[in-house]
């Protein structure tokens, strides 16, 4: 059992890479928020197969924090590269 | 149920428990390779959208459930931080991908040439001639 999660989080870490890579090589800036992303989405698996080899329950408030964290670094990205401003002054849109 | 569960490694119980863990995890862990897969290999950002917000939601939720359900099972914890998160995720990754392929075509990145369709430009078109 030991053995399958190890495996498991190289194959994760495998695919860690390619993400990686994605985020340095890519041509525009959406393409490295959609890396981003997708990084901190593996990150929380990461961090779950983890929790499961060191047998302790309380990397899961990590996996917690770490989603809340990337949503909003995801919609702050996404607003602004839209707009090019993350805060707006005007409330009356 | 933990001392039972650890004395005998190959009861029944044991058994079917890393069953269903292993098949739990191991799917998730397919389709965070898949997602890696499509972020390499993809054309342009809205296809990468796709792989991003979808596959990975799935594997993420895969390896998330194995993991509440070896912590119940194995260990006799109930942990409600694992449901909350499996929740939140399984709400707002697919909510990111949409806003960000939403703000790439706002931006005016190109799609790429294999292109068919782009039903986005018409509906654009369409609302700044109602303008007019």
């Amino acid at each position: 059992m030991m053995m399958f999660y190890w495996v498991s989080l190289i194959v994760v870490s495998i695919a860690f890479a390619g993400l990686l890579f994605r985020l340095v090589k890519g041509p525009t800036v959406a393409d490295r928020v959609v890396a981003l992303d997708a990084i901190g989405i593996s990150l929380v698996s990461i961090v779950a197969l983890l929790s499961l080899i060191i047998e302790t329950e309380f990397f899961l408030e990590i996996i917690l924090l770490l989603s809340i964290l990337s949503f909003i670094g995801t919609v702050a990205f996404a607003k602004f590269i839209e707009r090019g401003a993350i805060f707006d002054r005007d409330n009356n849109r | 149920m933990r001392n039972l569960l650890r004395e005998e490694r190959f009861s029944i119980g044991t058994i079917i428990v890393n069953t269903l863990i292993i098949i739990l995890i191991s799917t998730g862990v397919i389709f965070s390779a898949v997602t890696a897969l499509g972020l390499v290999r993809l054309p342009d950002v809205y296809t990468r959208t796709h792989a991003a917000s979808k596959s990975s939601t799935l594997g993420v939720l895969c390896v998330l459930v194995g993991t509440f359900l070896h912590f119940l099972l194995v260990e006799n914890v109930f942990n409600t931080q694992a449901i909350i998160a499996i929740v939140f995720l399984f709400i707002t990754a697919p909510v990111g991908g949409h806003l960000i392929g939403r703000a790439s075509y706002m931006s005016g990145i190109k799609v790429a040439e294999e292109t068919v369709r782009d039903d986005m430009g018409i509906a654009i078109k369409k609302k700044k001639a109602e303008e007019k």
